[in-house]
């Protein structure tokens, strides 16, 4: 399965995964799938700089990740998809199954949200909708980097 | 504050107070820099906490890191803040430039502190 990682993350392309995950996963590419930065050739830009050069960054938004996810699997090289909040992945999931695990990396404080662990805040729908995943198959654990313990997601409850 | 640009240092843990204290300690000059961290903030949060340091008035913002959530709040309040400038990769010696030549203007001085940061790393 080259897509070795789907990720949560509201940083999205920042040091703990290019370098904390990267690294240990040999990564050749990231698939940035968010529909603001895909629309955005500004935000497209700062995230290349954070990129480094060995790692193939690509943006996409929902309706062309859903056409091109069967694709990215079925690539050589191993690769990483990242999105910003739970909604996303969940359309992703949703779109063009499977998605067997869904790592929760950094989901910070908003409005609406409660402290789960120091990296991990969620409301209460974000919660449901991950456990409503779960339940149909995708495994879901809270991880920042790969030296660090997953923690299921029924903790976090 | 005494005439000039504001500093404001923005990084990862409690790096951000640490480089303010000894840019402060080796330089004398005082309550120019302000340290902002990201911890326990998202980006948005960040980027609150960077405003209220910046405080509207002309600044360079210095940042550990050219990716990650600092480096994306300081980038979009920038944008949108007349006066304000980036520089990634803080360092000791940009910081000392820069409270040493804060009263230019500040595409000059972000422009000077990214010069003396980059020189400050050799291999001896």
């Amino acid at each position: 399965m080259p897509i070795v990682l789907y990720r949560v993350d509201d940083r999205l392309v920042h040091g703990q995964v290019v370098i904390g995950w990267g690294k240990p996963l040999n990564l050749g590419f990231i698939v940035l799938l968010d529909d603001t930065v895909y629309g955005s050739d500004w935000e497209r830009d700062l995230y290349r700089m954070g990129t480094p050069p060995e790692i193939e960054l690509r943006f996409s938004d929902l309706a062309e990740a859903a056409r091109q996810h069967a694709a990215w699997r079925a690539e050589p090289a191993n690769g990483i998809v990242l999105t910003a909040d739970v909604a996303t992945m969940a359309a992703l999931r949703q779109a063009a199954p499977p998605v067997e695990r869904i790592n929760l990396g950094g989901i910070h404080h908003k409005p609406g949200r409660t402290p789960r662990l120091p990296y991990v805040y969620l409301s209460e729908e974000e919660y449901r909708s991950l456990e409503a995943l779960q339940q149909t198959g995708t495994v879901v654990t809270a991880q920042d980097l790969p030296t660090t313990q997953p923690v299921l997601l029924e903790a976090l409850r | 504050m005494s005439d000039g640009l504001r500093g404001v240092v923005v990084a990862h843990g409690a790096l951000a107070p640490a480089l303010v204290q000894e840019a402060e300690r080796i330089s004398g000059l005082t309550g120019i820099l302000r340290a902002v961290t990201n911890e326990g903030g998202g980006r948005e949060e960040i980027e609150r906490r960077i405003a209220e340091a910046v405080a509207a008035e002309p600044s360079v913002v210095f940042v550990d890191m050219p990716c990650g959530s600092c480096f994306f709040a300081a980038m979009h309040l920038a944008r949108q803040t007349e006066g304000v400038r980036v520089v990634t990769g803080v360092n000791l010696p940009m910081l000392l430039d820069f409270l040493n030549n804060r009263t230019l203007p500040p595409d000059e001085v972000a422009a000077r502190a990214a010069v003396k940061g980059t020189d400050a790393i050799r291999k001896p």
